[in-house]
């Protein structure tokens, strides 16, 4: 990822040292425009730069690299404060993905789905996503790429807790490990739409736990990430995050302030468009792709 | 719903600082500039856009080319406003058609941002503007995204050319370029193109969008762009003007709670105009964008004129110049009053008209709550009674109130405090009609109809206790207001000094007006 020049801080960041190495007060208000860039947000971005400066304050940096490490090492230390593995020990591990409209949610289950079967476990999708045009068929094409079982609604326009229900019978019925529901996209901001998710849960809970509800967010979203998460958190009780849109030229840094805000931590990281295009969160790798 | 609803409530803040000084120091200006640029900020607004706005609105309100005429605290709501309304491009501009059909407009925009429902939206508005539109399945990328254009189509009930099945097969220019010789051929006078979404980085499919710009010569390119976007906006607006070179943005999902500040980022960085606005599922959740009632409703003064406009399509006019008649020789009777909570309810959804009344920020919590069978319950108790009854409510004695209020399931008190409001309202409609509202364009014909759509907890606070001299004093206090004009809606008169006047007059009256209806 860090070969995508776009993506990294890392350019602009160095842009501050062109000359001679003085920490004077440009130094500091690019840095301040760099985080506020990369959607930081400007509670966090004033943090970032006490932190910082604290720790200049204590070490003073030799030269440009030994600043971007003062840097990094912020980062590093405020984003992997959260326990970052997907939590798929029941069986069958139940995974609900929730998240507003036109975040990746299908796109994710998809490669989600690719990844836990290509390490040997047995999945079914469940295409709970009743109410958008075509999702039910986008769903049950990822579902044929990824070569994984699709629990689809009976009828057009079905309770999506109802085809929750059965992705789950189906899954318990059959010995499967991870069962993974899509849920249509909705805005935070309808509440009635955000009960239906309480609902779908325990639809779900009266057969098995729910291993994982992940919320996935679109990395071009900016402070408005931060209710996003607390919406979904209150509504849906969501224990990762899903970061998507990577490839992209947005940074993502309102995840900073979602982790600490909320104590949900970033689990998987989407960046493409291709099945394999998922990975797990590394904070240092993070922190590092935001740097260099 | 209240859209950019925190960072109107942040400038609120930041402005009220302002309010009640005598005189506009340059300190005053720095002071109110950082929350500003705060607010800004955090609405996602791009830095370099929040930095030339902070320093377009210190030259002038330090500059002496200021009105005398206003306050200081005035002044700068002005300065915001007028910049706020430069930035998001002064004014809004219409789809140009094609002299000689089809008319081709081209979707575009990153993964995820709204193109196949904005396709499905602006076909059916523009169905309904008389045109014949013809919907291209050039989305060949994302798995079904053609099956979902289809079924857009079906609901839209507009035509669909889909000559390949997608999911990576197919060749979208061939299919774009065939889309319009298809057109020709069926007499489709519009032909939009929905197109796969790509990031700005992605060098090839950004030159797959350019080729089916060159293909089809399209009258239009929209950009849509999702309100929810941060920083990054100006990156990708300026990547996809580059790549395609769009001519209007549409920004999406505005019904969310994003503060849209990408908005003014865009505008800003490319210099298009925002031409419309998508503010829900419904495929009829689209409107023209108004940059200058943004900028007002970022203010929070309302986007009055919207309601106004909305209200007006709905109220046929023949009908609202009976009434009006009617009210002012006094013949408004339950039925009228009836008639016109039936054209309310048409109007849609009441909380969604509230919303952009002023002040929403602060009243947001009360729609949520605001419950909209109050209407239904008030239209049971009218439909209750006799035509005779309806027409002259003073043969309502008490064993008629009794059989109307069983026959509409409620109490007799219920019947009791719908007769009250309803004379009140028609004697203030009366005032209203004989010369109150002209302050406010538009108004006139839809007095009752606006008190009706009053929150319901407001109701309660003003609404009447069982204590009957209480009530009396209430009903006093209510009348002395109509006639002075001076009571504060919600508070809001008081907490919002407003330049134009308008929002401030409406805010009272409305605030009278709601009493009519709420009583309960």
């Amino acid at each position: 990822m860090a070969d995508k020049k776009s993506w990294g801080l890392g350019s602009k960041l160095r842009g501050m040292f062109s000359r001679t190495f003085v920490l004077s007060d440009d130094t500091w208000d690019d840095l301040e425009s760099t985080l506020l860039a990369a959607d930081f947000g400007p509670d966090v971005t004033d943090e970032l730069i006490d932190a910082v400066r604290a720790s200049v304050a204590k070490i003073p940096p030799l030269d440009e690299n030994d600043f971007l490490r003062l840097l990094r090492e912020v980062l590093e230390e405020r984003l992997s404060r959260f326990d970052t593995t997907l939590n798929l020990k029941d069986r069958p591990a139940v995974v609900l993905v929730v998240g507003v409209n036109g975040v990746g949610k299908t796109t994710t289950i998809g490669k989600l789905a690719k990844f836990i079967s290509t390490a040997g476990r047995s999945v079914v999708l469940g295409a709970a996503d009743t109410f958008r045009a075509a999702a039910v068929d986008q769903l049950g094409t990822w579902a044929e790429r990824a070569e994984v079982q699709i629990v689809r609604p009976q009828q057009e326009g079905q309770d999506p807790s109802s085809v929750a229900y059965q992705t789950v019978e189906f899954a318990v019925a059959n010995g499967i490990d991870v069962a993974i529901v899509d849920t249509a996209g909705r805005l935070q901001t309808k509440s009635g739409l955000m009960d239906e998710l309480g609902k779908i849960r325990r639809v779900i809970e009266k057969q098995s736990p729910i291993a994982e509800v992940l919320l996935v967010l679109d990395a071009t979203t900016g402070q408005n990430g931060l209710v996003q998460a607390e919406a979904f958190l209150e509504h849906a009780g969501v224990t990762g995050l899903v970061l998507t849109k990577l490839d992209g030229s947005a940074k993502g840094g309102f995840v900073l302030a979602v982790q600490e805000r909320t104590g949900i931590p970033v689990k998987l990281v989407g960046s493409g468009e291709g099945i394999g295009d998922l990975s797990g969160f590394s904070p240092v790798g993070f922190a590092a792709a935001l740097v260099e | 719903m209240a859209t950019f609803g925190t960072l109107s409530s942040r400038l609120t803040d930041a402005l009220k600082g302002l309010r009640g000084k005598g005189k506009l120091t340059e300190a005053d200006v720095d002071g109110t500039l950082r929350e500003i640029r705060r607010a800004m900020l955090d609405a996602d607004v791009s830095l370099n856009v929040v930095k030339s706005f902070q320093n377009a609105v210190r030259e002038r309100a330090l500059s002496d080319e200021i009105s005398k005429a206003l306050n200081p605290a005035q002044q700068v709501v002005q300065i915001v406003n007028d910049e706020l309304v430069t930035i998001l491009g002064g004014q809004q501009r219409r789809i140009e058609f094609a002299k000689k059909p089809p008319t081709v407009i081209m979707l575009a925009g990153l993964q995820g941002s709204g193109k196949t429902t904005l396709a499905g939206k602006l076909a059916k508005w523009l169905a309904k503007e008389k045109h014949t539109p013809l919907l291209v399945a050039c989305d060949l990328q994302r798995p079904n995204a053609v099956t979902q254009l289809e079924v857009v189509a079906g609901n839209a009930g507009v035509a669909i050319y889909a000559p390949e099945p997608g999911n990576g097969k197919g060749n979208p220019v061939k299919v774009a370029k065939d889309s319009i010789k298809y057109a020709t051929d069926k007499l489709y006078d519009v032909v939009i193109i929905d197109t796969a979404g790509r990031l700005g980085v992605d060098a090839e499919l950004m030159k797959e969008a350019a080729e089916i710009r060159k293909a089809t010569s399209p009258d239009e390119v929209l950009f849509v762009i999702d309100a929810m976007i941060g920083q990054d906006a100006v990156a990708t607006a300026e990547a996809f003007q580059k790549g395609v070179d769009f001519t209007g943005v549409v920004l999406t999902k505005l019904d969310g709670d994003a503060r849209g500040g990408a908005a003014l980022s865009v505008v800003s960085a490319t210099e298009r105009p925002i031409m419309f606005a998508s503010t829900g599922e419904s495929l009829d959740d689209f409107e023209p964008f108004h940059p200058d009632r943004m900028a007002s409703r970022i203010l929070d003064l309302g986007d009055i004129l919207t309601l106004i406009e909305q209200a007006q399509q709905t109220f046929d006019s023949a009908e609202s110049a009976k009434v009006a008649e009617k009210i002012a020789t006094e013949t408004f009777t339950l039925e009228d009053f009836l008639e016109q909570m039936q054209q309310l309810k048409n109007m849609g959804s009441i909380k969604k008209m509230m919303s952009m009344l002023p002040g929403s920020g602060q009243m947001k919590a009360q729609l949520d709550n605001f419950d909209e069978s109050e209407i239904t319950r008030t239209e049971a108790i009218i439909r209750s009674m006799t035509p005779a009854e309806r027409r002259n409510a003073r043969l309502l004695n008490g064993s008629r109130r009794l059989r109307i209020a069983n026959g509409s399931g409620v109490t007799v008190t219920d019947v009791n405090s719908l007769v009250n409001r309803f004379e009140q309202a028609a004697k203030m409609m009366k005032s209203v009609a004989q010369g109150k509202v002209p302050q406010v364009p538009g108004m006139g014909p839809i007095p009752g109809g606006i008190g009706g759509a009053r929150p319901k907890p407001s109701k309660k606070k003003s609404s009447k206790s069982g204590n009957p001299a209480k009530r009396a004093a209430e009903n006093a206090a209510l009348g002395q207001r109509t006639t002075s004009g001076s009571g504060a809606g919600f508070g809001l008169g008081a907490a919002l000094e407003n330049p134009g006047g308008v929002g401030e007059m409406s805010a009272e009256e409305l605030a009278d007006m709601q009493k009519l209806l709420g009583g309960r």
